[in-house]
């Protein structure tokens, strides 16, 4: 690891002002999960640390039944995994919590850390995504709130100003809806080789028809992706075997994969097509019984 | 450098260190407690398991002044005097330890498991302990170890 400067941010305001003052220069270190990592292998060598793990205001989590679930940025993944209100409101998150890394990680790192990393292979982002998330950006010239969708810009690349904390997650009230994560690794602690996601909310008068769906694939293109024609074969009609497998189909082509030590390409679109498949089923079989 | 107080096995220490020491570092080579293992650095092998308030992290990818205030048990602090700690013996008497690398990173992911659950089931382990590799025992010696801590208490 390179010499840094220490700097514990007091609060929110502090961290912001750091971060104008040293810019591209300076790294937020939260959990380090992710990014100590990286700076032991000095791929990335800041010159100052600004260690906001003490802000103690940023480690929540709230349910309210018509606001949804907060949780913010310090949080830390097994904090997540074990809530009570999660699991019962949230089943799919904390269900995909069990699948990251290994406990000793989780305990240690937080979810505002692990979205800001933005590894396209993240279960988390993936999971977020289909949940319908936003993120609350916290800078010195005050919040803005954006939709997961567009705060992953590109490989480990995200829409952060370089003065910017990201401070909180929101998932909005998943009313009717439920969903399913459903991951593919070679060993239990690997990041995905391919995993998806898909949040499912059916028509109110009609268990069988599909009134919205999101369906995310992860590790399988600079971000986590939604299958936008996926999801608009499904959306408002009848829930078949056939238009299921369709979807899993051009889910499989809206991927972007590359082939790597983990697959070809051909194998990864391949895994995606069994993939959506088996996540839509379980979703909208969790959807109607709910 | 930074001044750095925290609780070793329960007992305060106090040092200047440089920021970029992990908790491993500071633990193996500024205290010399060698049990604390550097495997991969990565946080994949869990050589490097200890406990901070009770559970179990990877402290080659901790900053040792994160941990600074709170309390640190590592593999040192488990055994009083000539007694060993009933999850050591438990290791010995199933064969689980075989060259020893691994096994601080073990029983310490252990230890916080059976806080945490005192009387885990094969798959509660298997789960708890799947972010620590073995490269000798084939870890079903380990798994009857932990099983067996547990139907003892």
């Amino acid at each position: 690891m390179n010499h840094f400067e220490y700097l514990p941010a007091k609060s929110v305001n502090d961290a912001c002002d750091m971060l104008s003052n040293y810019g591209e220069e300076a790294k937020v270190l939260a959990g380090g999960q992710s990014l100590v990592p990286l700076m032991k292998q000095g791929l990335v060598r800041p010159s100052h640390i600004i260690d906001i793990r003490g802000l103690s205001d940023l480690d929540y989590i709230r349910y309210d039944k018509k606001d949804g679930l907060r949780i913010g940025a310090l949080t830390t993944h097994r904090a997540v995994e074990t809530s009570k209100a999660i699991k019962e409101n949230c089943a799919m998150l904390a269900e995909m919590e069990r699948t990251l890394a290994s406990v000793a990680v989780r305990n240690w790192g937080t979810v505002g850390g692990s979205l800001t990393h933005a590894d396209p292979a993240s279960d988390l982002a993936t999971t977020l995504m289909a949940l319908g998330a936003e993120v609350t950006l916290t800078g010195s010239r005050g919040e803005r709130v954006v939709n997961l969708n567009d705060f992953f810009v590109d490989y480990f690349e995200t829409a952060l100003h370089s003065d910017e904390l990201l401070t909180a997650i929101h998932i909005p009230n998943s009313g009717r809806g439920n969903g399913f994560y459903y991951k593919f690794a070679h060993r239990a602690t690997d990041l995905a080789v391919v995993s998806v996601a898909v949040y499912l909310v059916p028509a109110p008068d009609d268990q069988n028809r599909c009134q919205d769906i999101r369906i995310v694939m992860g590790s399988v293109g600079p971000t986590s992706l939604r299958s936008r024609r996926g999801e608009e074969l499904l959306k408002g009609q009848e829930i078949t075997d056939t238009l299921i497998e369709e979807a899993a189909r051009v889910s499989a082509e809206d991927a972007q994969p590359t082939t790597d030590i983990n697959g070809s390409e051909e194998y990864k679109r391949e895994l995606v097509q069994v993939l959506v498949t088996r996540s839509i089923k379980k979703a909208a079989t969790r959807a109607s019984t709910r | 450098m930074e001044n750095l107080r925290l609780i070793i096995n329960g007992e305060e220490v106090e040092a200047l260190i440089d920021p970029a020491t992990t908790l491993q570092q500071f633990l193996h080579n500024t205290l010399g407690m060698t049990g604390t293992k550097e495997g991969c650095g990565a946080g994949l092998c869990g050589c490097c398991t200890v406990m901070v308030d009770g559970k179990a992290v990877k402290s080659c990818l901790i900053l040792a002044l994160q941990v600074g205030g709170k309390s640190v048990q590592t593999i040192e602090g488990l055994a009083h005097e000539d007694v060993l700690d009933p999850v050591q013996s438990a290791f010995i008497e199933n064969g689980a330890i075989q060259c020893g690398f691994c096994s601080p990173g073990m029983i310490m992911a252990s230890k916080a498991l059976l806080k945490e659950n005192p009387h885990p089931v094969e798959n509660d382990v298997r789960h708890a302990l799947s972010g620590n590799l073995c490269r000798c025992t084939g870890y079903h010696k380990i798994v009857k170890a932990v099983l067996s801590v547990g139907e003892r208490q």
